[in-house]
């Protein structure tokens, strides 16, 4: 009863590649992928002021001191230092010392690989500190440093600690950030690495006159 | 010679009935991966190198503060400025701005929030302190220095 030949409904698809061309296009000129990678830092809780600030009790030994001037000069354990980069190696033998290890520090000692056993051994000296567990990692910058350098030692004293927990398990320190933590398997790896050696740097308040 | 006028039987076409469904994969590739630009960046942006970085967990609880010379010096002077969404504000302000940004957030989120610190190379370290202690004070403790991966030494 109803008429056959009604004109079939068709939706002209020629022309939908250009279409998609066009909206492909917008899109790939608005894209920017984001880069949303630093270095992560938790900042102290802020000062009670009805408590006067914690008197500073740790042997001197164990406290790696980096002061950054505002021409961007280094001192390091009081002595200068022009070459950013040697700091890497510089507090991971501060860390790994052992000089004089308390309780904990044996039994953290007694834990790590040969190979770091060894390096230890090596680096020993006596001005640096007694053990990982007390060992803490100064930096004070000036109003005056520039971020660049603030942030080039920040990515050397981590690089130092990374290095130390990556060896714990067997790897490198690349390789340590990028244990992901979802992941049982990889979670335990990264908790034996961490496991009694506190990633201390300490951030000092810059001088509040330039000097 | 009659070797060259031998013509061949083959089609020399390419099929093109699949060519819109490649192109919308690509589309969607860049839909999903595109993130429009909610802000515009008012202060020059040459961010620091480094090694060592760690990825952001969460993007939702990240909130984002930059810092450097303003790139219309001429209007806002030379000096490093601080933006916080698409204003400078000074650094007495940056309190209301973080508590502004955890009232975004769920109850049980709020103490994780996440100050990325976009910081120019050429800034000192004078504001970036002056920022940290504000953040102290305003109780989002933890921040991330933004940077751009350097090849590995």
């Amino acid at each position: 009863m109803a008429r056959k030949n009604r004109p079939t409904a068709e939706i002209p698809n020629g022309s939908m590649a250009d279409i998609a061309f066009l909206l492909l296009i917008f899109f790939l000129v608005t894209t920017t992928i984001a880069n949303d990678k630093g270095i992560a830092m938790l900042l102290p809780p802020k000062p009670d002021p009805n408590q006067p600030p914690p008197e500073v009790t740790k042997n001197d030994r164990n406290i790696f001191k980096i002061l950054a001037n505002s021409q961007d000069k280094l001192l390091v354990e009081d002595e200068p230092l022009t070459d950013v980069f040697e700091l890497r190696e510089m507090v991971k033998s501060f860390i790994l010392n052992f000089g004089s290890p308390g309780e904990e520090g044996v039994a953290i000692y007694n834990s790590l690989p040969s190979s770091m056993k060894a390096y230890s051994s090596q680096v020993r000296r006596s001005d640096y500190s007694d053990d990982p567990t007390e060992a803490v990692v100064s930096f004070k910058a000036d109003r005056g440093t520039s971020y660049e350098l603030y942030v080039q030692v920040l990515d050397q004293v981590n690089a130092a600690y990374n290095d130390v927990y990556g060896e714990r398990v067997g790897l490198s320190a690349a390789e340590f950030l990028q244990l992901d933590r979802d992941d049982p398997v990889q979670d335990r790896k990264y908790q034996t690495a961490r496991d009694g050696i506190p990633r201390a740097i300490s951030i000092a308040e810059p001088n509040k006159i330039a000097n | 010679m009659a070797k060259f006028g031998k013509k061949s039987n083959t089609t020399q076409d390419i099929p093109t009935a699949a060519l819109p469904d490649i192109i919308f994969m690509l589309l969607f590739f860049f839909m999903v991966t595109t993130v429009l630009r909610e802000t515009d960046i008012l202060v020059k942006q040459k961010l620091p190198k480094a090694a060592q970085l760690s990825k952001l967990e969460r993007k939702s609880l990240v909130s984002y503060i930059y810092i450097g010379e303003p790139k219309q010096s001429s209007l806002f002077g030379k000096e490093p400025k601080i933006q916080v969404n698409d204003v400078f504000v000074e650094v007495d302000e940056i309190i209301q701005f973080v508590n502004q940004e955890k009232d975004k957030l769920n109850e049980a989120e709020r103490d994780q929030i996440t100050m990325s610190l976009k910081v120019d190379v050429e800034a000192k370290m004078g504001i970036v302190s002056d920022v940290q202690q504000e953040l102290r004070e305003a109780n989002a403790r933890k921040i991330l220095y933004s940077s751009v991966q350097s090849v590995d030494i």
